[in-house]
């Protein structure tokens, strides 16, 4: 073939002679697949489940969250039971999206090289968790995880309330009251006997407010990281949720 | 071209598209028919697809499909297919039946303890050890000695809502921390400390008088370890009589023990395992060995 025949099949190379066009048709292309796939998430009502109890984190949870991303927790545990029956007979009830509704970003992962953690509140003491967060091999002989001793040192927590507003920036309903009081709801859910712990509660329904094992007047990371391990996959109580309504 | 022994022949190979820049003319290699013809197949799929699969969404919903598919649906459908087949097997029975009766029926205690060490390995054996021999601080399930009863029916209630988890059935009760609180000075722990281990014949503190410890754990101790220090599962005092110490035998541990007290939590699994499950973690415990 000597010469380029006419026909819509055979006028690729006016794309491959202006690189120009070529990046725009490129870039249209791409972003079919974000229009299609992505927007419709942000307005569609069906893409997270109405359910009952999942609050913001409280600070305490929310500072230990930080930690669970600073620390790359999510690189070896998945936050994401899927919906297999596997997964369901392990860890329990598949996730909801609204259990994740609030967590920017979400710890969803890709990687298990550790079990999931979607559920893992309530399922160990929080003596466990020091203890293992500590010293893995001490609990679970076979375990490869990291030690994460260092944890004991004390919580940095000066920016607490700025992660509050950055939060609610990104659309979590903290209200002004929760950032105003955000410092001193932190050191409230360690102490359950403190007068802050009520009203904790009361912003905060269904927060678990004990000391997590630590030492009384001194907030360490480790208590905060536990803190947000025991509420993990805890607040939707499945007793009264409805799969039938939340067919997907 | 360099590789071209007679310059006289045109190069064998695929035809050029025609279309040249400085001498430098471009190969025309059409992909394989085979291929084509299966990234068409594919596309004509994927229409399939949209049709009977739930794929486009709309304004305010999504196209459903004609099959009418949901992924949760499917799998809610074959976790209760699952339930169904193995409640003909017997769990249904194991759900049903008291403890006891699954001890008394050889086809239930083995269909208990086959699930119960299965769900044991999955949930129980983080802290009490694959093997059920406990550690520092989490009770070995092997032998006889039971902080809250060990007879079947207690194991289930203790596993049903465990110790200090926060459930309103739970098993509650701590050690108070005698030093740290206040209550006790550091010579009266000592001396409680040697008396305690008197009782099961070990060495104490030097200079701690043992006799002075009777008293102290007579004021203070007895109330829920009971006069003769054999304990009381209705508070989860240990016996202290014997050689089983779940916090260690060592004067230093005991000290520590005394000092700041010890509140041991066992999580509550209601709701988190269903109730054959329990029951059959029950029996499982309950025939490990130690069992009352």
């Amino acid at each position: 073939m000597a010469t380029a025949q006419p026909g819509l099949w055979k006028r690729h190379e006016i794309l491959e002679k202006n690189s120009i066009l070529l990046l725009i048709c490129a870039l249209l292309v791409v972003a079919v697949g974000g229009l299609v796939e992505i927007t419709p998430l942000f307005y569609l009502k069906s893409t997270v489940e109405t359910v009952e109890g999942v609050r913001p984190y409280t600070p305490l949870e929310l500072a230990g969250r930080n930690i669970y991303v600073r620390e790359g927790c999510y690189l070896c545990h998945s936050q994401m039971i899927r919906p297999m029956r596997d997964e369901i007979e392990r860890y329990g009830h598949f996730s909801l999206a609204a259990e994740s509704m609030y967590d920017h970003p979400f710890q969803w992962g890709s990687k298990r090289t550790g079990p999931d953690l979607a559920r893992v509140g309530g399922k160990y003491s929080d003596q466990w968790h020091r203890e293992h967060l500590k010293d893995p091999r001490a609990v679970v002989p076979a375990s490869i995880m990291p030690a994460y001793a260092f944890l004991e040192r004390p919580l940095d927590a000066d920016a607490i309330a700025d992660d509050l507003k950055a939060n609610r920036a990104l659309g979590v309903p903290y209200s002004d009251e929760m950032i105003a009081l955000a410092r001193s709801d932190l050191s409230a859910q360690l102490d359950p006997d403190g007068p802050g712990a009520a009203d904790l509660q009361r912003r905060y329904p269904g927060a678990n407010v004990r000391d997590f094992g630590g030492d009384k007047g001194r907030v360490a990371e480790i208590d905060a990281l536990i803190a947000y391990l025991q509420v993990l996959g805890t607040m939707v109580d499945f007793k009264i949720y409805e799969d039938k309504k939340n067919l997907r | 071209m360099a590789e071209t022994a007679n310059p006289g022949t045109p190069p064998a190979g695929p035809q050029t598209t025609g279309h040249e820049w400085d001498g430098i003319a471009e190969y025309n290699n059409p992909l394989p028919r085979w291929w084509l013809y299966g990234l068409y197949a594919t596309i004509v799929w994927a229409m399939g697809y949209w049709v009977l699969y739930p794929a486009w969404p709309l304004v305010s919903g999504y196209t459903g499909g004609l099959l009418g598919y949901s992924q949760r649906a499917a799998v809610l459908g074959e976790v209760e297919a699952v339930r169904r087949e193995r409640d003909l097997r017997g769990r249904a029975q194991l759900a049903s039946a008291t403890v006891a009766e699954i001890r008394a029926d050889p086809a239930l205690l083995r269909l208990a303890l086959a699930t119960g060490k299965a769900a044991f390995g999955d949930n129980c054996a983080a802290c009490h050890g694959t093997a059920a021999t406990g550690r520092i601080g989490y009770p070995n399930l092997q032998d006889d000695d039971w902080l809250w009863g060990g007879t079947p029916e207690e194991i289930e209630r203790t596993i049903r809502y465990g110790a200090r988890s926060g459930h309103g059935e739970a098993h509650v009760g701590d050690m108070p921390a005698f030093g740290r609180d206040g209550v006790l000075k550091r010579d009266e722990i000592e001396a409680a400390a040697t008396y305690v281990l008197s009782l099961s014949g070990k060495p104490g503190i030097p200079g701690a008088s043992a006799e002075k410890g009777a008293e102290i754990f007579a004021g203070n101790c007895a109330a829920c370890h009971g006069e003769t220090a054999t304990g009381n599962p209705e508070m989860g005092a240990p016996n202290l009589t014997d050689a089983i110490w779940l916090y260690g035998s060592s004067p230093e541990q005991v000290v520590t023990t005394i000092t700041n007290g010890r509140k041991g939590v066992m999580p509550a699994w209601e709701g988190r395992l269903d109730t054959a499950t329990i029951k059959s973690l029950a029996v499982y415990v309950h025939g490990l060995g130690g069992g009352k």
